[in-house]
């Protein structure tokens, strides 16, 4: 049996109807896309499973000529990544840019030497992100998100970062998930099957870097958030009740990257707290 | 007796826009011979309205939902729509009209405040179940969450509804290995309640995304031995016209009498006792 296969076995409670969701997922991306008045949506791909899984999604709800790709590599990101987002743009059939992000980062950084890794991967999530919002607007093309519901949980993203889209098909899909619907839709095996990684320094991984594995994490997280089971029940499940607390705390130092920012309230009706209206107001 | 039902697409706070789908699905009814066309739930102002609530609620006696109620000399008609009634208090309400004019107002009752759901920060609750008299026979309209509550089709049938009218706006959600959650759960539920009852069931739900929610459409016409007769696309705007046959409910009546068994004395005792232990006797539940 193939990994995927065995871990859906394992937890058949994050198996999803691939057509089904494909389905769900391309039809509200063309919804909320054509409603806010755009034909084009651009995204960053970067040759890791998320953002090919949200270009295959793209490429499927408005048809390749539709959407364009950004590669944004720095010198120090691993050239296989940028092969990998060359072989799923080309699988699909979408224009692509690249842009080298190593000036600026570079140029900002001469002036902090001494600035930690964490504060570099951040800059350069952000940096990307102010490149496809700047795209966005000469292509009069939305941004789409590639955040998954596993790293959105955790805060395992940068604010205002790559979490910062207008529409995320990618949401509400755990990282297994994103796997699951990436082999579905035929993302490339060298995309599908390279450990995680966020690139932003040489031999990152995610689960390196978490000290856990989506598969474990992805498992509890569906028992902790979507069945809402107390810790004591977590560990009668059958999970590490050292996991169930570090991730507990991740999820909830992380409240704050999920939320707009806080307002404080003077006026009788204040926005987010009582002027409230739809996203889809008036589209 | 021919129904249709209309899963279409409102446009979330624009009522003028939804009136003219809402004369467009009128006018394709019509030539279908069409005698009874079902709207989903809110389906002339859209779903996710917090503060929109305010500016789409409309009397029963505004000129333009008048005009509707007016095309209504053809076909029957039922819709969605914010009443704004009296004492300035709104509803999320359905309306049965025929041969020009309103023949039944159902303001729903359970609106649920939970998980996604926000009605009770919005509208004002519903009072009543009540069923009516059509020129078809007696029905009874659900206004979604209403339908989640077995007291309420419990209560149309035994005032008389042989047809349960459901109007929906529910969402894709609980997506698993072979199915979503919500659409199962609607489709069984509603199954059950028809043969339980030997009443059709019209069940008409929108689809559409709103805020990232997606309505799943779906609808259904159900015979009153429960089987599902026809169920609209997923997803997609579309007119159902089905025929159902009213001799169907005498059938499945006197196949299985439940009506005729069912002890409503011993029902309403129980229940003044069960009252009184909950809320006199401060034994919950």
């Amino acid at each position: 049996m193939k990994p995927m296969e065995e871990f859906l076995a394992q937890a058949p409670y994050l198996r999803l109807n691939e057509e089904l969701t494909v389905e769900l997922l391309t039809r509200a991306l063309r919804e909320e896309v054509g409603k806010a008045g755009f034909q084009r949506v651009i995204l960053g791909v970067s040759g890791g499973i998320d953002s090919a899984l949200s270009l295959y999604l793209c490429a499927r709800a408005f048809g390749p000529e539709a959407v364009t790709a950004v590669c944004m590599p720095y010198r120090e990101s691993s050239p296989s990544s940028l092969e990998d987002a060359q072989k799923a743009i080309d699988a699909v059939g979408v224009e692509s840019i690249r842009v080298d992000i190593t000036p600026q980062i570079d140029a900002y950084f001469a002036g902090f030497p001494e600035a930690s890794r964490l504060r570099r991967g951040n800059k350069m999530a952000r940096e990307r992100m102010s490149i496809l919002y700047d795209l966005s607007a000469e292509r009069r093309a939305l941004v789409i998100g590639t955040s998954n519901k596993t790293e959105l949980l955790l805060g395992y993203s940068t604010q205002f970062g790559d979490m910062a889209s207008a529409v995320n098909p990618l949401g509400d899909l755990y990282k297994t998930q994103v796997w699951q619907l990436s082999g579905y839709l035929g993302v490339p095996e060298s995309i599908l099957k390279k450990p995680p990684s966020g690139d932003l320094w040489p031999d990152q991984t995610d689960e390196a870097e978490l000290g856990f594995s989506y598969w474990d994490v992805d498992r509890l997280l569906y028992y902790m958030v979507d069945c809402r089971y107390p810790p004591e029940r977590l560990v009668q499940q059958g999970f590490d009740r050292d996991l169930i607390e570090r991730v507990h705390r991740r999820v909830v130092n992380s409240q704050y990257k999920r939320s707009l920012p806080v307002i404080l309230k003077v006026s009788g009706r204040t926005i987010g707290a009582d002027f409230r209206y739809p996203r889809d107001w008036g589209l | 007796m021919r129904v249709g039902l209309a899963q279409i697409r409102p446009v979330l706070g624009r009522v003028e826009e939804n009136l003219k789908l809402h004369r467009e699905m009128i006018h394709r009814a019509d030539s279908e011979q069409v005698d009874l066309l079902v709207f989903p739930e809110l389906s002339l102002t859209g779903y996710q309205l917090k503060d929109l609530t305010l500016e789409v609620a409309r009397s029963l006696q505004d000129e333009p939902i008048q005009q509707l109620v007016r095309e209504s000399h053809r076909l029957d008609l039922v819709f969605g729509l914010v009443e704004e009634g009296p004492g300035h208090l709104f509803y999320n309400t359905a309306v049965y009209a025929s041969e020009g004019a309103i023949r039944h107002v159902h303001r729903k009752v359970y609106l649920p405040t939970y998980g996604m759901y926000e009605e009770a920060r919005l509208f004002a609750r519903g009072r009543s179940f009540r069923s009516f008299e059509t020129r078809f026979g007696r029905m009874g309209l659900l206004i979604c969450e209403d339908a989640w509550h077995t007291s309420a089709p419990y209560l149309l049938v035994q005032d008389g509804a042989e047809i349960l009218i459901v109007l929906a706006n529910a969402a894709a959600k609980g997506m698993g290995a072979e199915k979503m959650a919500s659409e199962e759960s609607w489709s069984g539920m509603l199954a059950h309640y028809s043969m339980l009852h030997g009443a059709i069931t019209l069940y008409a739900n929108r689809v559409g995304t709103e805020d990232g929610v997606t309505f799943f459409g779906g609808s259904m016409v159900i015979d009153p031995f429960g089987r599902i007769l026809e169920r609209g696309e997923r997803f997609e705007p579309l007119l159902k016209v089905v025929d159902v046959d009213l001799e169907d409910v005498r059938l499945a009546r006197y196949r299985m009498p439940l009506m005729r068994d069912e002890d409503l004395e011993l029902t309403a005792r129980e229940l003044e006792r069960i009252l009184k232990r909950r809320f006199e006797g401060g034994d919950h539940p």
